[in-house]
């Protein structure tokens, strides 16, 4: 069961359960959730906690409907998230394109198992589009975070809110079955970022002020160009300034893997046995999924022979890569359809097959 | 002198381009609202869920803080605004449509839990925005560009009687269907707004109030033919009352 919120002292817990610890942690005011496997037990512990905390919970009749309580709940300017798994993000999918418009800070954690359709529960990365590239309708970006560990479950949560309030934009924490269920020793730290001031555009009721109204509906094309330009302004901001990524061996790397999430824990097992071997293998893990470290990667083919994605889908992020590096260098991709990452021996055996 | 008995609400944003269609109900009810915020004292104090359809244009004006939720889920977003701000006025304002067929999950959901909230549905038996095709509560018979031969019940089925439904929940403080095709019926209409209102203010629960409305464009009439017609035709199938309040005797 789900222990207590404990802040600066080790504890061994689920990544669901830590995630959810951390939302608390982070002053998340209301959850809204519909039960969805792996990512249940996020909203089994905040139907406790938010209720002993005197903050706001809803077992919300679907998805769409949770989205939409998030949605409001953040209008008011108030730390709000909910979480799901793939097809039942898949119903998330409008609100998050009205939460994008609305310019609003909805935090969602997305833990993947198997797809399409209702798939399987096993782990999966099969969503890096659909959080990424977004199946709402028009023009919007969602800011995406890719733990790879426990730990990181935590830390990511803290900054979604922070990223989320900061340029008022969904955030997606994207983390997957085999991080949800996996426990690891965690340290809960106090939420380390600044609070960011909302008065300029929460909905408060018009006290002493004309009526504010958060929209998406502009009738007239001029206005909506508009919009978007500024928008998409705040995205060149948010790239500018919010791109992250790790990288282990690439100064003097011949091989550069990519990969995210769980899926990196065993590639960097494997980059270290290629070292062992005399490969000269690296790798570069972003954490951010959006923003994509494009620039860094652009910079690596320079001095790379050869990418190299792993991910756990048919392939989706080896696209970026390859956006990024723009035919300099050729890229390639090691994959599995659905379940726990491959092995470090299995991806060494496909790194040397590959070169 | 002089004594000022008819002025613009507080609640209503002045010089606002009126974007309703000639002798559509919208116009009164909105107003209505406006006016009851103003006497309830609560216009500083409110936020709107609107809604998508005819009714999204009621935040041009009134001049409340408001969210525009997408269609048929301003019920689930006034519930996250009404969770994260207990303290605020949280009311709803949506069309038939958006109300009972894409929203009706998050109508009947609020209603079972009881969300302190108030919601108005505007009927008027068809999707007016899109072009007059039929609804949830086009009636049996009517024409519409979607029924061409009117609506027939092995085909389209039957229309849903939101105020019953809504009463039914055992969350719902109360529920009216009302209708603005006289004066008395006016009056009627704007007290049951406000005994909408005051519920959620006493914190008893959902307040609901069904308005019979007219939308001549697309029933292609005049606007006094379109009131005869929710007299003589809706209120057969629609009729009008007071349907649960828990405040009564």
């Amino acid at each position: 069961m789900a222990t207590e919120c404990i802040t600066n002292k080790k504890v061994l817990t689920k990544g669901n359960y830590a995630i959810a610890q951390a939302a608390v942690l982070a002053g998340c005011e209301c959850y809204f959730g519909y039960p969805i496997t792996p990512q249940s037990e996020i909203g089994e512990f905040m139907s406790g906690k938010m209720q002993e905390l005197n903050r706001g919970y809803v077992s919300a009749e679907s998805e769409l409907a949770a989205i939409n309580m998030v949605i409001g709940a953040c209008s008011t300017g108030a730390k709000a998230m909910t979480s799901s798994s793939s097809c039942a993000v898949s119903l998330m999918q409008e609100g998050l394109s009205y939460a994008t418009s609305d310019q609003l800070p909805v935090v969602l954690v997305s833990v993947m198992r198997g797809g399409p359709g209702l798939g399987n529960i096993y782990p999966s990365q099969g969503d890096y589009f659909q959080a990424t590239k977004g199946g709402g309708n028009g023009d919007y970006k969602l800011i995406v975070l890719a733990p790879s560990t426990v730990q990181e479950c935590v830390d990511l949560t803290y900054k979604a809110f922070y990223l989320a309030h900061k340029y008022r934009n969904p955030t997606v924490l994207l983390a997957d079955g085999l991080l949800g269920q996996m426990m690891e020793p965690v340290e809960f730290k106090e939420y380390p970022y600044p609070e960011i001031d909302n008065s300029g555009w929460a909905l408060t009721g018009a006290k002493g002020r004309s009526g504010r109204v958060i929209r998406s509906y502009a009738p007239l094309a001029e206005d909506q160009c508009v919009f978007l330009e500024k928008l998409y302004q705040k995205y060149k901001t948010i790239e500018e300034n919010e791109t992250e990524w790790e990288e282990i061996g690439t100064e003097d790397a011949d091989i550069i893997l990519v990969s995210f999430g769980s899926t990196s824990r065993n590639v960097k097992t494997a980059v270290k046995m290629c070292r062992e071997k005399g490969i000269k293998a690296g790798i570069l893990r972003p954490i951010t999924l959006y923003p994509f470290p494009n620039n860094r990667l652009k910079e690596l083919a320079c001095i790379a022979k050869k990418f190299i994605v792993v991910e756990v889908n048919m392939g989706q992020m080896v696209n970026d890569v390859r956006l990024a590096v723009n035919g300099k260098v050729p890229v390639e991709l090691i994959h599995k359809p659905v379940g726990a990452p491959p092995a470090p021996e299995e991806i060494l055996d496909k790194i040397e097959e590959l070169i | 002198m002089a004594t000022q008995v008819f002025k613009l609400p507080e609640s209503l944003r002045e010089n606002t381009r009126y974007s309703f269609c000639p002798g559509c109900d919208h116009g009164v009810a909105v107003r209505l609202v406006a006016e009851v915020l103003d006497e309830l004292g609560i216009r500083e104090n409110t936020i709107l869920a609107a809604s998508i359809g005819c009714s999204v244009t009621i935040y041009d004006f009134l001049n409340i803080d408001a969210i525009e939720a997408p269609h048929g889920r301003a019920m689930a977003e006034a519930t996250g605004v009404k969770r994260a701000r207990p303290d605020k006025f949280v009311f709803t304002y949506q069309g038939d449509g958006d109300f009972a067929s894409i929203g009706l999950a998050e109508s009947l959901n609020a209603a079972l839990r009881g969300e302190n909230i108030s919601a108005i549905c505007i009927n008027n038996t068809t999707y007016g925005m899109t072009g007059g095709q039929l609804g949830p509560t086009t009636l049996v018979g009517q024409v519409t560009t979607t029924s061409p031969t009117g609506r027939n019940i092995e085909y389209y089925g039957y229309p849903i009687k939101i105020a019953e439904h809504i009463a039914l929940c055992d969350g719902t403080a109360f529920s009216a269907r009302v209708s603005l095709d006289t004066v008395a019926n006016i009056k009627k209409a704007k007290q049951a707004i406000k005994k909408a209102f005051e519920v959620q203010i006493k914190g008893l629960g959902l307040g609901f109030v069904e308005i019979l409305s007219t939308c001549p464009t697309n029933w292609k009439m005049t606007p006094d033919e379109a009131h005869e017609r929710v007299r003589n035709e809706m209120m057969k199938t629609f009729v009008p009352g007071i349907y649960k309040d828990v405040t009564a005797d």
